[in-house]
């Protein structure tokens, strides 16, 4: 079947726009008019989803949304299945939950990207906010599974309290990078910010880049991990291609945090 | 039926029903893949008297997940259980103790056994699970689980879970030979065939078998004793099938993880045997009542 495209009838300002039903879960059955009439929320009122976006198309697992929608927050939230392609930026809590399929974002993605996702593949071009991939507030467990791959910047305690999955930045990050981590993988190809890794339980956080790490993470040794060779042939599949040297090359590892539990550990190139 | 010459018997080979897992055996050089693997498959000749049946595989895998120079083992033996018991068994004390190595599952089935994670524990709590979603490891819709066991060199990588699934073993053909070079040289032959083809092993020492075997014995005690009715010393004493001019005979047993492998390895490689100096080709069978799988050489020459 044909995509279900939709397109923002008026740019949104103000009040942002709360739409979890942008799934193809609930797209996947229902007719056009189904889909229009599937509830979102503007502020403390309920309207259709066709009150906002001129939707084309019925019936299928995959959704283009011709965006920007960086006000629309909730995109693919606990979806399952089929697939999302965002031509532009996306707001808040995009991915949130999410169990499988794939949700590509063309432009940027704000805050709490992926938060608590249990599987999938959600692939953003540009960068993305605070919390990528971690845990809401009061949850034990942040992402548990799949994938987040952000080609830009990201922000603050992204991965934190990150449970199992992985995170790929091509670019940046901002401070508290996987923060509290209890497992999982993270990779950085750019700079890292303050304390990465603070408080991490388990885990795994690759930089490509040298870093300044936290007195709780000691340093163990110097040596090629297999497992990076599998992981960087994985990224191939993604289309990301690590820095030359760095599969066969030597890492340093450190283990830490031992403030806490002390079994993640960082790897830095050598 | 002739083949170069060479009388084929109308008979056929009668094989068993085993399980299978393929174990994929990666390490810093080729060199050491091999000594791995071939530390694995030692005393893998006869489930009779090793439990299992061990073997390389002659067809190299074209990648592998960590792009190190690889090796492929088959692993066969009567029950999903004991396949996993020697895969614990001989990749615990083969695979994880030779320097550089790494173990993955090479076999993609509906039953998975715990391999990895059961070795897991030789980590001492230290051992790190990495668990990589389809989409980077190309695995169909399955995620692939690996373990990182801490050993003296590095790290030990071993896959959580392997694929096994029914397979064939004791597929076999015998090469009745003029003099012992002649059938030592034609069943050399035999095997440098069938090791191209994919999915088969020959278990036995260089993939040749001197002493096959019969079923049952005199000795209350042994349920596997001398094919008597090949063994040239006894041709006057016992009901021999040897004919005149034979003084070796040597046999080829096939075990592969689909009856098709099986009789592809079985075909190229009576082909390539039959040259001068054999003056038949046989197979080894029980009546048909033990084996479900039948391979009859002329059924199989034919195609």
């Amino acid at each position: 079947m044909p995509p279900v495209t939709l397109r923002l009838k008026e740019p949104l300002t103000g009040v942002p726009l709360e739409a979890e039903s942008i799934s193809p879960d609930l797209f996947a059955d229902r007719s056009r008019e189904e889909i229009e009439a599937l509830p979102v929320a503007w502020g403390n009122e309920a309207h259709r989803l066709g009150d906002f976006f001129q939707v084309d198309g019925e019936r299928s697992e995959e959704i283009e949304v011709e965006g920007p929608i960086g006000r629309v927050k909730w995109v693919g939230s606990a979806m399952t299945r089929g697939r999302i392609v965002v031509h532009g930026d996306v707001g808040m809590h995009a991915g949130s939950y999410m169990r499988g399929g794939e949700i590509l974002i063309e432009g940027n993605a704000a805050d709490f990207l992926g938060v608590e996702m249990e599987g999938g593949l959600i692939h953003v071009k540009g960068n993305a906010g605070h919390r990528a991939g971690a845990a809401y507030r009061g949850s034990k467990y942040g992402m548990r599974g799949g994938i987040i791959l952000i080609e830009g910047n990201v922000a603050h305690e992204v991965g934190a309290y990150m449970r199992r999955g992985l995170i790929v930045i091509t670019g940046n990050a901002e401070d508290f990078l996987g923060a509290r981590m209890a497992a999982g993988t993270i990779c950085l190809f750019g700079q890292a910010g303050l304390r990465t890794g603070g408080g991490m339980q388990k885990g795994t956080i690759v930089c490509m880049r040298p870093v300044e790490l936290l007195p709780t993470f000691a340093y163990d040794c110097t040596y090629a991990p297999v497992f990076l060779r599998i992981l960087f042939k994985g990224l191939k599949h993604l289309g990301v291609q690590t820095p030359p040297g760095a599969t066969d090359g030597s890492w340093r590892r450190y283990h830490g945090d031992l403030a806490d539990v002390g079994k993640g550990e960082i790897l830095i190139p050598a | 039926m002739e083949i170069n010459g060479v009388p084929i018997d109308e008979t056929y080979a009668e094989a068993f029903t085993m399980h299978a897992s393929r174990v994929l055996i990666t390490a810093f050089s080729k060199q050491w893949a091999l000594e791995a693997a071939r530390s694995m498959a030692g005393f893998g000749t006869s489930v009779i008297g090793c439990g299992c049946e061990v073997g390389i595989e002659g067809v190299e895998p074209e990648q592998t997940p960590d792009d190190r120079p690889g090796v492929n083992v088959l692993l066969f033996a009567p029950s999903k259980k004991a396949v996993q018991e020697h895969l614990i068994k001989r990749i615990g004390q083969s695979v994880m103790t030779s320097p550089t190595s790494a173990c993955y599952n090479d076999l993609e089935a509906e039953d998975r056994l715990s391999v990895g994670g059961k070795l897991r524990f030789f980590g001492d709590g230290y051992q790190i699970s990495k668990r990589l979603e389809p989409p980077i490891v190309g695995n169909g819709n399955r995620a692939r689980r690996f373990w990182r066991i801490p050993v003296m060199d590095g790290e030990f990588v071993v896959e959580d879970r392997f694929g096994v699934q029914k397979a064939v073993a004791g597929g076999n053909f015998l090469l009745l030979g003029n003099e012992l070079p002649d059938a030592l040289q034609a069943a050399e032959r035999a095997v440098e065939a069938m090791r191209k083809v994919n999915g088969v092993i020959m278990p036995f020492p260089g993939g040749i078998v001197r002493s096959g075997s019969k079923v049952g014995s005199r000795y209350k005690f042994l349920n596997a004793s001398t094919n008597t009715a090949f063994c040239p010393s006894l041709r006057r004493q016992v009901q021999s099938e040897l004919p005149d001019g034979v003084a070796a005979v040597l046999e080829i047993v096939i075990d592969g993880l689909t009856a098709e492998a099986v009789a592809e390895a079985m075909r190229v490689g009576i082909r390539a045997a039959c040259g001068p100096g054999i003056v038949k080709v046989s197979a080894g069978n029980y009546g048909g009542k033990l084996g479900k799988h039948q391979f009859h050489l002329h059924q199989l020459l034919a195609n």
